[in-house]
């Protein structure tokens, strides 16, 4: 009788491994911003991805641009989900979205792997067991702002955001850390590109440093601004607004800026290496943090794959969780609520020859994590 | 609150007008004289931006960018013109806000299948760069003035145009009566055009100005198309000058009120609501003008009634 369950549990492993190829291929959905403005995000996210996965047989993705809308993202995905069938999904770029798609997908018993937004709610008390962050919780670029600001001796800060919930985490991520005064607190319309009005404030309220969080073009048109208004003030932000893609448009206005990220060009380790140079020579580009982003969720989910059949709910968490494998940034592990604990750099936009572009000046927060573990229920 | 402070967001306010006038201008011309309602007005916007932009990489020089911008939305708008647009007059205005909105999505998609998705650099001459002392203490920024003198310019120079000149006749005269100035022997179809690439190159113009101290990228004309017809609406629609005066008054209450409505609601609030309410009613604030003027006047300050 023995022999013959040591038999059975022999064919079973064999059965199991005769349709080895067809378990192991796993089918991702990416719903990302391929158009219109904040385009170049998602491009980034979707190039590193690709590149991540690159020859790898056994993922197949299916790629739809969002449109940068809440609906219209809902729609995808459960178009992927129901008829396409996808086993995983990742791409979106912005919390609003994130909120609108993540929830349903992963109450539906899908894996949702966020190459950037990571909105407080997410991680706290709506964290799940399906949804893991690649990047960051939105907070924690701002509260290593915050720490730098310490550090550097500032005293006063004029602090902005856009007036929508991420700009809102912004501001409590800096004050979070942050222990001097606030010399000024302002939230700007979302989508603004004009700061004639508020620069004048910065003048006027006698601050001694400037944050700002304003993602995308309105970051240009503010450090343009800026450096002609002749307010000599240092300024530290996160660095969403000098990420590779628009330096070459905020142009000199930008050099000197110091800018908190959980990835650089100039980490030193090999993955990091590798991913820079492969990328230049696929796209012709620089990556900016976006596409580190995407390229880190590529490999993350090769990794898991390479421990666990995907159609295994269970044991393929378990290989996602333990993040085996070696990320762009160095030391890279998952917390509790499914978030990175990282290091987080503060940068300083140099020049290389021509190209505007940022290097490492000191660690900010070592292994960081974020404020909302203790609210995830996991 | 300084006086200072107040002055300078007066002048803010007073430069976003002007920036806001060579939009609405274009557009309450082409409305005025053809009927017809135009949302692709933003795209040329992008337009001048992107062509001021690609000259100013190949050249270096920000005045041939500006000449680019005027002259690159202008041919643009020619295009446009005779290849859709001619065909919307007869139609009822649904359908030209349908052509014109696809017109948004072709021209967009366009412009990004050219120069990508990521934003372009264009920057102020260096001899604009830095401030201006107009008075000891109040120091405001040269290019802004700039963008103030220049509009100022072409406020006076569109007046020229169409209170003295032929063109500027056959143009009124349009407005008045469509059928009657055809009927008299002049080739409307070309004044049409003449008229649509002249919109057009104003919020070039305007895009390539704005484009050198923000950021020029794709989608970047519609913002400011939204506000540019609420400033025809409060000017009455046809009128340049109302688009003249609407255009300071939207731009100087935008301005005011995001500044100073948070630190007036601070008197009353907690500083961290105040912030968070001010800034919210500072950005309805417009529309909020815009209701009660409709209200006393409901075609408009200077509108036909």
């Amino acid at each position: 009788m023995k022999k013959f369950t040591t038999t059975l549990a022999a064919l079973m492993i064999l059965g199991s491994s005769s349709s080895f190829g067809d378990g192991h291929k796993v089918k991702v959905g990416m719903i990302t911003t391929l158009s219109g403005g904040g385009s170049g995000l998602g491009i980034d996210v979707r190039d590193g991805f690709m590149l991540a996965i690159k020859g790898n047989k056994n993922i197949s993705v299916i790629t739809k641009d969002d449109q940068r809308k809440p609906d219209i993202a809902v729609q995808l995905a459960d178009k992927m989900i129901q008829s396409d069938k996808v086993d995983v999904l990742t791409g979106i770029i912005w919390s609003n979205l994130a909120m609108a798609v993540v929830p349903a997908t992963v109450n539906q018993g899908k894996f949702y792997l966020s190459p950037n937004a990571g909105p407080s709610k997410l991680a706290g008390k709506g964290c799940h067991k399906n949804y893991f962050n690649v990047a960051w919780q939105n907070d924690n670029l701002h509260e290593a702002a915050g720490g730098y600001a310490n550090s550097a001796g500032f005293k006063n800060s004029f602090i902005l955001a856009p007036n929508y919930p991420a700009g809102k985490d912004a501001l409590t991520g800096y004050k979070r850390y942050f222990k001097g005064s606030l010399a000024g607190e302002i939230y700007t319309k979302l989508g603004q590109k004009d700061y004639a009005a508020e620069i004048a404030q910065i003048r006027a309220s006698g601050a001694d440093s400037v944050f700002f969080f304003l993602p995308g073009g309105m970051g240009i048109g503010f450090m343009k601004q800026f450096s002609q208004s002749g307010i000599k003030l240092p300024v530290v932000g996160p660095a969403f607004s000098f990420d590779q893609g628009i330096l070459k448009a905020v142009g000199d206005a930008a050099l000197g800026v110091k800018n908190t990220s959980q990835w650089s060009k100039d980490i030193d380790n090999n993955a990091n290496k590798k991913f820079v140079k492969d990328f230049q020579s696929e796209y012709g580009r620089l990556p900016s943090l976006y596409a580190s982003q995407g390229y880190d969720t590529g490999k993350l989910l090769i990794s898991a794959m390479s421990k666990a059949k995907v159609k295994d709910k269970d044991k393929f968490r378990d290989a996602l969780r333990k993040a085996d494998f070696s990320s762009t940034r160095g030391k890279f592990s998952f917390d509790k609520n499914h978030h990175p604990i990282q290091d987080i750099y503060v940068r300083e936009v140099i020049k290389e020859g021509k190209i505007l572009t940022n290097k490492i000046v000191s660690v900010g927060l070592k292994d960081h994590s974020n404020a909302y573990v203790s609210e995830c229920k996991m | 609150m300084t006086s200072i402070l107040i002055f300078e967001q007066l002048l803010n306010g007073i430069q976003f007008g002007t920036m806001l006038f060579l939009m609405s201008a274009g557009l309450t011309l082409i409305f005025g004289v053809m009927g017809l309602i135009n949302l692709a007005h933003g795209s040329f916007y992008m337009i001048g931006a992107f062509s001021a932009a690609l000259i100013a990489s190949l050249t270096g020089s920000f005045w041939l960018a500006l000449l680019a911008s005027l002259s690159g939305a202008a041919i643009a708008g020619v295009l446009v013109e005779i290849i859709i647009i001619r065909r919307l007059y007869r139609r009822d205005h649904l359908d030209q806000v349908l052509a014109t909105f696809a017109l948004i999505l072709l021209l967009s998609e366009g412009v990004r299948w050219c120069f990508g998705a990521f934003p372009l650099y264009l920057d102020i001459p260096k001899n604009l760069n830095g401030t201006f002392p107009i008075l000891d203490d109040i120091i405001y920024s040269k290019y802004r003035l700039f963008i103030i003198f220049m509009g100022l310019l072409i406020a006076a120079g569109l007046y020229i145009l169409i209170s003295k000149t032929r063109l500027g006749v056959r143009i009124r005269a349009g407005q008045n009566d469509r059928q009657m100035i055809s009927a008299l022997g002049i080739d409307i179809s070309k004044l049409y055009t003449i008229v649509f690439a002249l919109g057009a190159s104003l919020a070039g113009l305007a895009g390539a100005m704005i484009g050198a101290i923000q950021s020029v990228e794709v989608g970047m004309g519609e913002p400011i198309l939204i506000l540019a017809f609420v400033v025809i609406v409060i000017g009455g629609i046809g009128s340049i000058k109302g688009a003249l005066i609407g255009s300071i008054l939207v731009g100087v209450t935008d301005t005011i009120g995001r500044v100073f409505l948070p630190e007036l609601l601070k008197i009353f609030m907690e500083p961290a609501s105040a912030t968070s309410v001010g800034s919210s009613i500072g950005s309805m604030l417009i529309y909020i003008l815009m209701a009660l003027i409709l209200i006393i006047k409901p075609s408009g300050l200077f509108g036909k009634t």
